[in-house]
Formats: structure tokens, C-alpha cells, sequence
């Protein structure tokens, strides 16, 4: 059915989203650890 | 049941996530508001002695985002009875159906939490302390206490919007200094005169939802005759960077020039009495914070270079 099509559709956007943003997070965090372990976090 | 209640209630049971957009929930985030909050957390960043790794600098950034979004999702929440009765409001996710009430409230608190977290264990506590600060500040001062109780409520409440500065200056420095209270107290004062204008054309909007803003309660004089009172304070203190070193000899003219143009402006809304001069002066007081800062933002990046 059309409507859940779109349900779907929707889901999946939005797992695509959560999934970039924790993908997004964890690159953030290792270059956080590397800059803080490295000791600089004044340039 | 009063009828905020039954709003909320109406809100809560129409509601299915299967019906919420990525989109809805980055407009729980305010997005207009965040990029504003954004650029002036930068320019504190840039013109602060000293420097902040750009990795730091760009996570620094994030958490500003991140924690002024979250606590547009929270005042949300908060505010989605009186958002589902104005003109302005009602199409945001809550009142529209598209994002429960409850959810909105989780997604701001884990967003909050998170931001001040990152910004204490990436940066440094001050900006993390600021950070927490600025969120309890729009949440509990200005949405749950002054909103709908005084016609101060953006006064003291537009403190929440100008903390972001001194965050991006306690970024780099680790401290509150004068000078990044001098940014505070620019966008403290231009805060009432900007939304005060808006509210001289949206008043009987506000009035409706029971928002006690001055001209619902007060009178449009009274407002118009504040709106020049706090365009002529923020005069002298958005040319006070220049007075105090930190900012050149462009900044000095800009903020003088453009400070000039607000007060006129301000001038016009209160002897034309109409509505079109009110909205040439919100457009304006847009147009001139980003300047302000933008021209802050310029001589800081020019002096790097140089």
C-alpha cells in the first residue's frame, strides 16, 4: 500500500540520518582524542 | 480541563512517529535562531586572545549548536500549547501533529546533556559551565518564568541569546572577561528593541495566546517609546569594543554608523505609529546584528593574516 510505502521511505531516511550522525560522532571524537593526547589544543 | 491542557491533550493523541519527517526534528532545533547563536559563538571564538585548535574550535562550535537547538526543542515542548494557538507557531512540529510533545522533551534533554558534556571534556568547564547556563537560562528563566508572567520577559530572558559569545571567547581563553561581556551586553540590548518590534504587528497574536508582551499589556506607545530607549542604551555600547582595543578603526565607524541607522529607525517607529516602519525595523535589527559582528569577525581575521 502507498501509505506504507511512505512509512517505510520515512524510516529509512531517518535510520540513514541517526546512522551518519553517530558515523559523524565517532570520526569527532577520535580527532578530539588525537588533538588532546597529542597536547594541543592551543595552536 | 482548561484549554491549554485539552491542546496539549489533542496534540499528544494525534501524534504517530510513523508520521515524523528528519526534517521535523531539525526544526525542533529552531534552526534561525542556531544560526545566529552560531555566528556569534564565532565571532567571540575568533576575536578572543589567543587561539583553539581547529578541530576544538569546530567541536567548540558544535556544542553551541547543538545546546541552543536543544533548548529550542525543550522551550517547544514547553510552549506547545500557546504555539498550536498563534499564527506564527502553529505549524511547527508540535502543535502540527508531526512530533509528540514528549518526544520533543527527550530529544532536547539528551541533546542539552550531551553538548555540555562534549563541551567540558573537548574544551574546557568554563565554556561547559557557560553552556549550561545559557540552556537553564531559556528553558527555566525565560519559558517557564517570564513568558507568560511579565512584559520583561524578553528583556531578562534575551540574556539566553547573548551568552553565545562569551562561550566562543571562554572557548579559547578559559575565562569571562570584560570584553566578552561588552558582546553579552550588545545583543542583550538589541534584543528587546528586535522582538519588540516584531511584537508591535503581532500583538494581537500574542494576545490571543494569553503572552503578556509590552504592547498586549502596556500599549504600543509604551513599546514604541521603549524601542527608542533601548536603541539609544545599545548605541554606546556597540561602539564600546573599539573603545576597549579589541576591535579597529572599521569596527569603530561601522557600529557608530550602523548603531545611527538603529536609533533612526527606532525614531521613525515611534513617530509614524505604523506598522510598515515596525517591520522595516525588524528587518533592519537582523540585518544589523549579523553586520555588527560580521565587521568584528573581518578586522579579527585580517589581523591573523597580517
Amino acid at each position: 500500500m502507498p501509505r506504507d510505502k511512505e512509512t517505510l521511505k520515512r524510516q529509512r531516511i531517518r535510520n540513514l540520518a541517526v546512522g551518519g550522525i553517530l558515523i559523524a560522532l565517532v570520526v569527532l571524537f577520535y580527532l578530539i582524542t588525537i588533538v588532546k593526547m597529542s597536547g594541543g589544543a592551543s595552536t | 480541563m482548561s484549554d491549554t491542557s485539552l491542546v496539549k491533550e489533542t496534540i499528544e493523541t494525534r501524534v504517530t512517529s510513523d508520521l515524523t519527517r528528519v526534517s521535523d526534528y531539525f526544526a525542533l532545533l529552531k534552526p534561525r535562531v542556531m544560526s545566529l547563536v552560531v555566528f556569534t559563538g564565532l565571532v567571540g571564538l575568533a576575536v578572543a586572545p589567543g587561539s583553539l585548535h581547529p578541530v576544538l574550535a569546530f567541536t567548540a562550535l558544535l556544542c553551541i549548536a547543538v545546546g541552543a537547538g536543544a533548548s529550542g526543542a525543550i522551550n517547544m515542548w514547553y510552549d506547545a500549547d500557546i504555539d498550536a494557538i498563534m499564527d506564527r507557531t502553529k505549524d511547527r512540529p508540535i502543535p502540527a501533529g508531526r512530533v509528540s510533545a514528549n518526544e520533543a522533551l527527550a530529544f532536547g534533554t539528551v541533546l542539552s546533556v550531551a553538548s555540555v558534556v562534549l563541551m567540558g571534556l573537548a574544551v574546557n568547564y568554563v565554556a561547559a559551565a557557560l553552556l549550561a547556563l545559557t540552556i537553564g537560562f531559556y528553558v527555566f528563566v525565560y519559558s517557564m518564568w517570564l513568558k507568560r508572567r511579565t512584559p520583561q520577559n524578553i528583556v531578562i530572558g534575551g540574556a539566553a541569546g547573548a551568552f553565545p559569545p562569551m562561550i566562543g571567547w571562554a572557548a579559547v581563553t578559559g575565562d569571562v572577561s570584560a570584553e566578552s561581556l561588552v558582546l553579552f551586553a550588545i545583543i542583550f540590548m538589541w534584543t528587546p528593541p528586535h522582538f519588540w518590534a516584531l511584537s508591535l504587528w503581532r500583538d494581537i497574536d500574542y494576545a490571543k495566546a494569553g503572552v503578556p508582551m509590552l504592547p498586549v499589556v502596556a500599549g504600543r506607545d509604551v513599546t514604541r517609546r521603549q524601542i527608542v530607549l533601548y536603541s539609544a542604551l545599545l548605541f554606546p555600547v556597540a561602539v564600546m569594543p573599539y573603545f576597549l582595543g579589541y576591535a579597529g578603526i572599521f569596527y569603530g565607524v561601522g557600529s557608530g554608523v550602523l548603531s545611527g541607522l538603529f536609533l533612526l529607525l527606532s525614531l521613525k517607529v515611534w513617530r509614524c505609529k505604523d506598522e510598515e516602519s515596525a517591520k522595516q525595523l525588524f528587518a533592519y535589527s537582523l540585518l544589523y546584528l549579523f553586520l555588527l559582528f560580521a565587521i568584528l569577525l573581518g578586522e579579527s581575521l585580517v589581523r591573523t593574516v597580517i
